[in-house]
């Protein structure tokens, strides 16, 4: 549509205006807009994860991730939300070949393994803070509860929406429009996963190794 | 009622929390209730709710928006000006044992929310508000790529002005600098509800603004006129483009940072507190990285509206057009890497000072680059004096001296001399009315009559411009001086009488702006007063270049009955050149979306949180906040957004233009 078109001869007079209404199709910059949100978004994490980068080593005195993380337990949580992420890959699938019933399934499935993963989160906080280890503690705490607890917020949303999206493709079926939506919300779950595994990474891994 | 209850129902909200005891701000209220009032009363008179309502604040047209965002803009200018005379004469008051007529703790608020207004409701708005504008109808499209989210947008923006507005009234806004730096703004040192108003105002207007640059990026990308590739867009979408792209990039690192801040304030955290390994300069280096690039998100369409005034009114193709682009797209990335410049007293070594320091020299280049650009483009041109030109002719002349001023800022050592002074003040106020505003003002001027179809009164024009101009420099040349001696930022008092001539120069030099403000008003009344003499029937009053005056001037709400075709960088001078004809028949039926007012309700739950959060009443917070998910999630089970300009219309419209052409004519 953009491409450069040749421009004709100076004498010759070329046709200046689109006579055929073509327009610009429904939604046809959602995509783009929704792939800029969620780059607006990662940003958003790239400054939480710099702040616990340059504030995560200042325990203040107080206890270091040797002391208070369970990688056995963030591993079941991690394998939650992966999870959650192949079955949202199986509802896009069912969504393509216009299965409305099982597409409905495997976001029901994907829903319940991200309520998974926030329980694991939560639980894990709630023992954090019962032992002392809150995020008033020490900026390493502080950075630390930040950055995942943000993360937990984004699946709380994620699943929300989801919840969301169920209804309107139960109610009006897989039109365009709710093939759109599921698209976009579909970026936004695997974008968490991918977060999730820089969480993963640099909070848990690296901070057993420190 | 115990006390415990009305402390659940008002938080921290009490009747001593009205200024009362300021008789200068009972006053402004006072002054500001009335006037208030009067609008009110005057729109319920005339029964103008249902026309502003269904007509202008639920409308998705691009149009209208950027209309709303420059009279937001306009009236937070006066008030955001009215601060900056009031520290001119407080500052030039306070000698020779004098306490001014200014307390410290007004004074400070004073300062900061002078900072905040001009930068995030002046400035922003209005250059938003151009971009909204203009971009769509240079790039031959009907509306921007999300037209519902354009309107949420600007009442986002519109519900940050209110809470700084509410903030003169009720409680007290920040004393902290417009940046508001821990440990100063952490709730130690800042317990009271200021910080908290600055938090809020900034959060809720930065969602505005981030979205706002979304959807102005996939407009661009997305929906330009078929032959517009990028390097034939006009030069003010390309600035646009990258101004847009510093937005996405930038606000939320803004965004981020505040809520850090706040989890500080609010929860305990230590991110920024100087015990349990919190790090005060980690705010700094944050807010930076945000602050500089946002500088460039004002400048960069300045610089679009100059190139598209010098090229129009020189009668020529704007010289260097790719280089321009180029510029533009290297101040882009440059503006990133610079940010430590703000504080190389911070002392973090001399190498990483000097990488801050040159790379912070190189962003003169390519702005050199545009300054000559812009010369060789009136170089042996027909020129014409006209309003727009004067304002970039005196940008050029007064953005060069705020430009050198920063290059010399720019050397770490000369830095450590003149970090924090009034010579600082003097340089940026320097490059943002210099540049900024005067690009505003050459912006407003140029495409009024686009918007209103009469161009703006000259001669009233002229005495604004002579006063802005003339006083910028009486008010801040003084600056430089004090700075030099050593004079620093945001005193109230001073000791050495000897300073006071030039704080008596800079007052003088404000009172010339405040006249030049009144004078710009003036130009404003006059000029609707006298519309019909004024009058632009053409749609193209300037000999236009771009597609914008290719249309009626104010264009119809689907901008182009028919797309235009484009061949040429200057596609409307292409068109004019080759004898191009206006289609007069075979009109189709135009989709266009349908106002709402989605966006005014979920801005107005958003400003009610904010309230809540500021002065802890926890349960007005915790409604709202269901309220404004329940209102967006219902809002999405609205699938039918559309509707049809029927063709028939759409015939009378055009007709109704070809018969004002015709008796142009």
């Amino acid at each position: 549509m953009t491409a450069s078109i040749a421009a004709p001869a100076n004498e010759e007079k070329p046709v200046f205006y689109q006579r055929e209404e073509h327009g610009h199709a429904e939604g046809g910059s959602t995509m783009l807009g929704f792939w800029i949100y969620l780059m607006s978004d990662c940003l958003i994490f790239a400054v939480l994860f710099a702040t616990y980068g340059v504030l995560g080593a200042n325990y203040a005195a107080g206890p270091a991730p040797k002391d208070l993380f369970d990688l056995n337990l963030v591993a079941l949580n991690t394998a939650m939300l992966l999870f959650s992420s192949i079955t949202y890959g199986f509802a896009m699938l069912e969504m393509v070949k216009g299965n409305q019933r099982t597409t409905l399934m495997w976001l029901a499935v994907t829903g319940l393994f991200g309520l998974t993963f926030l329980g694991i989160e939560l639980y894990e906080f709630h023992h954090l803070i019962e032992i002392g280890a809150t995020p008033q503690r020490s900026a390493f705490l502080s950075a630390f509860f930040t950055l995942v607890g943000t993360h937990g917020l984004h699946v709380t949303f994620g699943i929300i929406w989801l919840v969301t999206l169920m209804v309107q493709v139960s109610r009006r079926g897989l039109i365009e429009a709710n093939k759109r939506r599921l698209m976009c919300l579909s970026m936004f779950w695997h974008f968490l996963d991918v977060i999730w595994i820089g969480v993963f990474t640099f909070v848990y891994l690296m901070g057993m190794l420190r | 009622m115990s006390e415990n209850l009305i402390k659940m129902i008002f938080g921290r909200l009490t009747l001593e929390s009205l200024p009362l005891h300021e008789p200068i701000v009972v006053i402004t209220f006072a002054v500001v209730a009335v006037m208030g009032m009067a609008v009110l009363g005057a729109i319920t008179y005339f029964r103008l709710w249902g026309y502003l309502w269904r007509e202008w604040f639920t409308t998705v047209d691009h149009k209208r928006i950027g209309i709303m965002y420059m009279i937001l803009g306009i009236i937070m200018l006066l008030r955001g000006f009215a601060d900056a005379i009031m520290m001119r004469l407080q500052q030039a008051m306070a000698f020779n044992g004098s306490e001014g007529y200014l307390n410290a703790h007004h004074y400070d608020q004073i300062f900061t929310a002078h900072g905040v207004i001009m930068i995030f409701f002046v400035a922003m708005p209005l250059v938003t508000g151009l971009m909204n504008y203009v971009v769509p109808l240079q790039i031959g499209a009907r509306d921007v790529a999300f037209p519902f989210l354009n309107n949420f947008s600007f009442w986002m923006t519109v519900g940050g002005a209110i809470l700084v507005m509410m903030s003169l009234f009720v409680g007290e806004f920040a004393r902290t600098g417009w940046l508001a730096y821990p440990p100063l703004s952490g709730a130690d040192a800042s317990p009271g509800v200021g910080v908290d108003y600055y938090i809020w105002a900034l959060q809720v207007a930065g969602v505005g603004t981030t979205l706002s640059g979304i959807n102005l990026i996939c407009t661009i990308v997305k929906m330009r006129a078929p032959g517009m590739a990028m390097m034939k867009m006009p030069i003010f979408t390309w600035t646009s483009l990258c101004t847009n792209v510093l937005i996405v990039a930038t606000f939320p690192v803004l965004t981020a940072t505040l809520v850090l801040l706040s989890l500080d304030r609010y929860v305990g955290t230590n991110f920024f507190t100087n015990d349990l390994g919190g790090n005060p300069m980690m705010y700094v280096n944050l807010i930076w990285i945000w602050g500089h690039p946002e500088v460039y998100i004002l400048i960069l369409p300045a610089f679009g509206i100059f190139s598209e005034v010098a090229s129009t009114f020189s009668g020529k193709r704007l010289f260097g057009y790719t280089s321009m682009v180029y510029a533009t797209v290297v101040i882009t990335i440059l503006s990133y890497l610079v940010w430590l410049h703000h504080f190389f007293t911070m002392g973090s070594g001399a190498s990483v000072n000097s990488f801050f320091g040159i790379t912070t020299m190189i962003i003169s280049i390519p702005t050199g680059a545009k300054i000559f650009n812009w010369l060789f483009t009136m170089y042996k041109g027909r020129i014409r004096f006209e309003l727009p030109m004067m304002w970039t002719m005196a940008f050029m002349l007064t953005f060069t001296v705020g430009g050198m001023t920063g290059v010399l800022l720019a050397v770490p050592p000369a830095d450590f001399v003149l970090h924090n002074s009034l010579f600082l003040v003097a340089h940026f106020h320097n490059v943002i009315i210099g540049g900024v505003l005067y690009g505003l003002f050459a912006g407003i001027t140029f495409w009024w009559p686009k918007a209103f179809g009469f161009k703006l009164d000259p001669f009233w024009g002229k005495v604004s411009f002579w006063l802005w101009v003339v006083g910028f420099f009486f008010a801040f040349m003084p600056l430089y001086v004090l700075g030099l001696m050593g004079v620093t930022r945001r005193l109230r008092v001073f000791d050495d009488p000897s300073l006071q001539i030039w704080f008596w120069l800079a007052g003088f030099g404000a009172f010339l702006i405040f006249c030049g403000i009144g004078a710009m008003l003036v130009q404003f009344a006059v000029s609707i007063m006298r519309r019909e003499q004024l009058r632009d029937t053409t749609g193209d009053p300037w000999d236009g270049r771009t597609l914008e005056w290719a249309t009626s001037s104010p264009p119809p709400a689907y901008n182009f009955a028919f797309t235009p075709v484009v061949y040429d960088n200057d596609a409307w001078w292409d068109m004019k050149r080759r004898g191009h004809e206006r289609p007069m028949e075979g009109f189709k039926p135009i989709h266009m979306p349908k106002n709402t007012g989605v966006g005014v309700i979920i801005a107005g739950l958003s400003v009610a949180m904010s309230v809540g959060l500021i002065w802890y009443i926890w349960w007005l917070a915790a409604v709202c906040f269901v309220a404004i998910l329940v209102v967006a999630i219902s809002h999405t089970f609205n699938y039918d957004r559309d509707f049809r300009i029927e063709a028939d219309e759409v015939t009378r419209t055009e007709g109704a233009r070809t018969k004002l052409l015709a008796a142009g004519e």
